[in-house]
């Protein structure tokens, strides 16, 4: 067990984001969480990454208490997080970005008068994951100046870098055209095996993705978990496709079956 | 070809005094105690992203600093002036900076102005301590164990001191080139960028914020010392709001974007002061559409300028 939540509950004001939910995820698990707009993806991932804290309810990290902890700090203990609007350091380059990704994960960065460009474990960690995502290329160039789907490469390799044990990841692929989403998402799994990442969670829309890679998927409806079952079982109820397909605006794709 | 501009710098710096008149020698004085005092600033403001508006009140205490113990406390060594200015200035800017980053942008910068106005308060009515509105006297320091009190004046000032005042200026700009180019350096370069995606990295970025600005003033103190001994006399102005707006000003008029940007502004700022109140009384109005000029037209300062046309990768956004 990688990440346990439990009886998560978020009210902002009168309005229930999050009811109750609990959540589990194992080691070699790919999860997805589905859901229409509001049903409480985003707030669940926020929660899960200390960016937003539950009004009850708790998350554990291994068999750690981690309600309420900061995101540097849940970082610092294994859990990653990429966003749905892309984040990235727009005057910092490529490897700039991931050099101060390994530098917190080393924990230097209270090095104060070292020399940046001569410590090797971060040159060549920064180096190892910018060829592992395919922006060895584009090392040298400020992030700002990337294209839109390799900023978003950029933000998962940079979450990538700090090893973490699991890594959540609020819509990988939105924004991106349809072609370059396969690209992304083949190069994250190639990826994640290679740095030895336990687990991944993503909130996804797109549901080609989604049973194209998921082992398990949960599926949120007015902040309550719907179903959590195999995309097998997902895909067969009705129920669960109706409201978290049928009623996307926008994405006329019709149940898969 | 940047080490060979830095080093061809120091030079023209270092011969001055043999070449320009005593006159201009004596204005580079405040111009290489500003350069410290900016080093420092432009770690928190280009580098971190936080504008401060209080930056003075470091200043001060290093100047009155040197002051009280030249005059006070018989101790006239300026290397012991400058330490225990940098110590009261990390001391001071402790818990003001503990503070101050949990802000940002304009809450962050008025936070930073209410402490400096509560610093020059306390310089102006602690009459005992500080002389009030009328100052206290810095005596000739001592350099490097010799005292220099039978040299003339301005023999002093533009020969020992002078090179003093380099020594230090030099000695603190090869610490903050490593700062900056350090693993620390580009944790503040992710907060300056983005604060929300450098905490998800790991980086704490209040702390991050909390030695920078710690950092920027052990710099101002340490240049506030240096103002000292050229008039001979500290006074609250020193502490007064204008006086952190004008190192603000130096430094976007050199450019906060790169590193000596800040040195090239307090020496643009020094001299073309000294010109202009020499020819129109009304300087501030001059400046106050300069400063309006450089936001508009040259938002990297005029380091930004030379680096654009030197067609560097594009300009900041």
């Amino acid at each position: 067990m990688i990440l346990r939540a439990r009886g998560l509950t978020k009210l902002y004001g009168d309005f229930l984001a999050l009811d109750d939910v609990s959540l589990e995820v194992d080691a070699g698990e790919f999860v997805s969480i589905v859901g229409p707009n509001g049903a409480g993806k985003s707030t669940l991932i926020n929660i899960l990454t200390g960016v937003t804290r539950p009004s009850a309810g708790s998350v554990r990290v291994r068999d750690r208490e981690v309600t309420g902890l900061p995101p540097a700090s849940l970082a610092r203990l294994g859990v990653a997080r990429s966003f749905q609007l892309v984040q990235v350091f727009p005057d910092l380059t490529v490897l700039e970005t991931l050099q101060a990704a390994v530098v917190a994960r080393l924990g230097r960065g209270r090095r104060f008068f070292a020399s940046l460009a001569r410590d090797r474990e971060v040159q060549e960690g920064a180096l190892e994951v910018a060829e592992l995502f395919g922006l060895g290329d584009e090392r040298h160039v400020p992030a700002r100046q990337l294209p839109q789907g390799d900023k978003k490469l950029l933000d998962v390799a940079s979450a990538f870098a700090l090893k973490p044990e699991i890594i959540l990841l609020d819509e990988p692929t939105s924004g991106v055209s349809t072609a370059d989403k396969t690209a992304i998402m083949d190069t994250l799994v190639a990826a994640s095996k290679r740095v030895g990442l336990k687990a991944i969670v993503q909130v996804e829309h797109d549901m080609d993705i989604v049973f194209g890679y998921s082992d398990r998927i949960v599926a949120l409806h007015q902040g309550k978990v719907l179903a959590d079952a195999a995309p097998a079982a997902i895909r067969a109820d009705q129920r669960v496709m109706d409201t978290v397909v049928g009623r996307k605006a926008g994405v006329s794709r019709a149940p898969a079956c | 070809m940047g080490a060979a501009v830095v080093i061809l710098a120091v030079a023209a710096i270092a011969a001055a005094p043999l070449v320009v008149s005593t006159y201009h020698a004596l204005l580079m004085l405040p111009f290489m105690a500003y350069a410290v005092v900016l080093l420092g600033l432009n770690l928190l403001f280009g580098y971190t992203g936080l504008v401060s508006f209080g930056h003075a009140l470091f200043i001060g205490l290093g100047a009155y600093t040197g002051a009280f113990l030249t005059t006070h406390a018989k101790i006239r060594s300026l290397e012991l002036i400058l330490i225990t200015a940098a110590a009261l200035g990390a001391l001071v800017a402790a818990p003001i900076a503990a503070l101050c980053v949990r802000y940002v942008k304009i809450y962050f910068g008025m936070l930073t102005l209410a402490f400096g106005m509560v610093f020059y308060t306390f310089v102006l009515k602690f009459y005992r301590l500080t002389g009030g509105d009328e100052g206290m006297p810095f005596l000739r320091p001592s350099l490097l164990g010799l005292s220099l009190d039978a040299m003339p004046k301005i023999d002093y000032l533009v020969g020992p001191y002078y090179y003093y005042s380099l020594a230090v200026l030099a000695l603190a700009a090869l610490a903050m080139w490593r700062i900056v180019h350090s693993p620390f350096g580009l944790c503040l370069k992710t907060i300056r960028d983005n604060p929300t995606k450098a905490e998800t990295l790991g980086i704490g970025v209040t702390r991050y914020r909390f030695y920078a600005f710690v950092i920027s003033a052990v710099y101002a103190a340490v240049g506030g010392a240096l103002l000292g001994p050229p008039t001979g006399n500290v006074d609250p102005t020193l502490a007064y709001w204008t006086h952190s707006g004008n190192i603000v000003f130096m430094t976007l008029l050199g450019g906060f974007t790169s590193f000596f940007g800040p040195v090239v502004g307090a020496f643009v700022f020094i001299y073309l002061q000294n010109w202009v109140m020499s020819v129109v009384p009304y300087w501030r109005l001059i400046f106050g559409a300069m400063l309006a000029l450089i936001v508009i037209v040259a938002p990297e300062g005029l380091l930004g300028l030379v680096s654009r046309r030197r067609a560097v990768p594009a300009a900041r956004a």
